[in-house]
């Protein structure tokens, strides 16, 4: 026990210290050189000051929106895979992904132009599109089972994936070329959200998720091995498959509404964190947070400079550099 | 007003899900890059003319922008003095060129992006760059079919149908006017196509002269964002027709730097680049003055930008304003009357 408790600190320390180091070092990287002097000066009236601007307006949500994100969808990645036991299942596995991306489609080919608190309606139709295929996805769970049958769930989440792929393909392909483009955009995932807006309509949701993992570890660490061992272990096997999977179907909902579908991250971080501390999900499910958190602003700090002043999409670049990054380790550990 | 095909890569049909011209579209415009990604032969940029039958399309690409006559290797003699007379076009500029240079009476069908001259409501519509409806097509009978490059599955088709086609490649502000006299001297109105050529030609010269010499304000020139909500910002960059027009209507393109057609780019970058003046196209014919000034109101998330601070940013409603057609005179003198209010009043 005081074995796991100090690798829990170390893991924590060590991972935490990274995710901190990213989500205060990106607003200092750019492009554009900004004095930080000069950003804290409350001397200059803030409409005057450029680099207070690119500082609070551009950067420094890019990173908040990057961290909530990754952590995000990395814990969620680490929850489904233990879930549904399979280590390739991802936050999109179960169609969420897709229903808030169809969501996203149809506010952008209808053309919806309401916006509340700086929440676009694309935002919000692509979380109530996460939330229906959610909805679908656990009625059909739990329609042929007394209980909650997970290989049904991955079944049920698998198809409804590629069904709303076809349907989003039919809409991309009805849109005008200019919306289809937008689609298309929207797809590869992007962080620069203007303003904490956004931000805020997700962080409730995600801390909600949040204080849900915090409760799931140990009953994880039963149920990835088998569902009734954990029952004889005492654990309620259905409560917890409910709540993981709609603390996680939610944080995942939030996360891609926020930034976009951004893949990668949910089964790559999960794998990577497990080669470094071992499979343990008291340990891994708060490091995963943490690593994803770092990698995915690591990577948005890439998207926005590689090829300035040309944006590059989030998307791109964690596929980009986590892929041929976790091969390596993979290799080197053999 | 539906976003014109031009050259815009990805034309699909624009019946979206009935919410067609309803609301204030800010239609984007990226599709450029899809265009690169589609057309087969780029560094041909000028319209080439180009019949016969030649074993395929791919392997024919460039002798056809050589081509105009002669015997292609398919064997068939080419009727090269056959002058078209049932013409379907599947291009928005060049249905406006036909008709500009007096030859909309010989134009059959149009592509469903088409909304001008308003004649062309009443032609049937054939579809566009990813959906042309080969089966109306050969139905219409056509001597004549103008198409993108890009489309090389349905130019095979229109060759084994022996159809002669016109290819046409969309590109600078000077290609237009050259287009246009090139189109009119396959149609035998070299003449007339000369003329109109040459009023668009006076028509920008105008504008440019007025204008000499004065200041040029620092411009962003938006062709698309998200709605109310300033992400995915796509601008022109320093290649195309439209930047070509804002550099003739006395704006300096902030990104004029970067040799492309759109690009996206970053709050932060904006911010960096200090635009004095924004331009943003919306390809819809109009829009409530609420909902343009809710679309104006969203640039206040950067107040820093000058733009922005002394109020100068421009919403340009038009359909006009993505086709790179005859009436580019129009959107240079929008682009003007924003970027020099004095010398050409609203």
């Amino acid at each position: 026990m005081t074995d796991v408790r100090q690798r829990l600190a170390v893991s924590m320390l060590v991972f935490g210290s990274l995710a901190f180091l990213a989500v205060i070092g990106a607003p200092l990287l750019g492009t554009t050189p900004i004095r930080l002097a000069r950003v804290f000066d409350r001397t200059i009236p803030f409409a005057d000051n450029v680099d207070a601007q690119i500082f609070f307006i551009a950067r420094l949500p890019r990173a908040l929106a990057g961290a909530l994100v990754g952590a995000t969808l990395a814990a969620a990645g680490v929850v489904f895979q233990a879930l549904l036991r399979n280590p390739l299942a991802t936050p999109f596995t179960l169609g969420v992904s897709a229903g808030a991306a169809l969501g996203a489609m149809l506010a952008i080919t209808m053309r919806l132009h309401l916006s509340l608190w700086g929440v676009s309606a694309v935002t919000a139709a692509s979380f109530a599109g996460s939330l229906c295929a959610v909805g679908i996805v656990y009625a059909m769970a739990r329609a042929r089972h007394r209980g909650f049958s997970t290989n049904i769930l991955l079944l049920a989440g698998v198809t409804l994936n590629s069904f709303f792929s076809a349907l989003i393909l039919f809409v991309q392909y009805l849109a005008d070329s200019a919306e289809a483009l937008r689609t298309m955009r929207w797809l590869m995932g992007d962080l620069d959200i203007a303003g904490y807006g956004p931000l805020l309509a997700a962080l409730p949701l995600c801390v909600v998720a949040f204080v849900a993992f915090a409760w799931l570890p140990r009953a994880l660490n039963l149920l990835s091995l088998d569902t009734d061992a954990a029952a004889s272990r005492g654990v309620d096997v259905l409560r917890v498959q409910r709540v993981a999977f709609f603390s996680a179907s939610m944080a995942t909902g939030a996360a891609v509404s926020l930034g976009g579908p951004i893949g990668f991250i949910g089964i790559i971080i999960p794998h990577l964190v497990r080669l470094m501390v071992g499979a343990d999900h008291r340990i891994v499910l708060p490091a995963s947070a943490l690593v994803g958190a770092a990698f995915l602003v690591a990577a948005d700090v890439v998207a926005r400079t590689a090829m300035a002043p040309v944006e590059l999409p989030v998307g791109i670049i964690t596929a980009l550099i986590g892929g041929p990054f976790f091969l390596w380790l993979l290799v080197r550990q053999r | 007003m539906k976003l014109g095909a031009e050259g815009w890569g990805l034309g699909a049909r624009g019946w979206a899900l009935g919410a067609r011209d309803s609301g204030l579209g800010i239609r984007l415009t990226a599709a450029v890059l899809a265009l690169v990604l589609l057309v087969s032969a780029p560094n041909a940029r000028r319209a080439v003319v180009a019949f016969g039958l030649p074993p395929s399309p791919a392997a024919s690409a460039d002798r056809r922008s050589l081509a105009g006559g002669g015997q292609p290797p398919g064997g068939r003699t080419v009727e090269s003095g056959h002058v078209p007379q049932r013409i379907v076009a599947l291009v928005p500029s060049a249905t406006e060129m036909l008709f500009a240079m007096g030859a909309g009476r010989r134009v059959v069908a149009v592509s469903s992006y088409d909304h001008y001259p308003p004649e062309v409501e009443r032609l049937p519509r054939i579809g566009a760059l990813v959906d042309p409806d080969v089966e109306r097509i050969l139905s219409l009978r056509p001597d004549l079919v103008i198409a993108y490059a890009s489309q090389t599955d349905f130019l095979a088709q229109l060759e084994r149908a022996r159809i002669p086609f016109y290819l046409y490649r969309h590109g600078s502000l000077a290609d237009i006017t050259a287009g246009m006299r090139d189109l009119g001297a396959r149609l035998g109105l070299a003449e007339q196509a000369r003329a109109a050529a040459a009023e668009i030609d006076r028509g920008l010269m105008d504008i440019r002269t007025r204008l000499a010499g004065r200041k040029r304000p620092r411009t962003m020139l938006v062709i698309g964002r998200e709605p109310q909500s300033l992400r995915a910002i796509n601008v022109s960059g320093g290649y195309g027709f439209l930047h070509d027009l804002l550099d003739l209507a006395g704006g300096e393109n902030i990104f004029a730097d970067v040799k492309r057609e759109s690009m996206m780019v970053a709050t932060e970058t904006i911010l960096a680049r200090a635009p004095e003046v924004i331009i943003e196209l919306h390809y819809s014919d109009r829009a409530s003055p609420d909902a343009a000034a809710r679309e104006r109101e969203a640039w206040k998330l950067l107040p820093g930008v000058p733009a922005v601070k002394n109020g100068r940013v421009y919403l340009l409603y038009g359909g006009e304003l993505v086709v790179p057609g005859p009436r580019v005179v129009l959107t240079a003198q929008a682009f003007a009357r924003a970027l020099h209010p004095d010398v050409l009043p609203h």
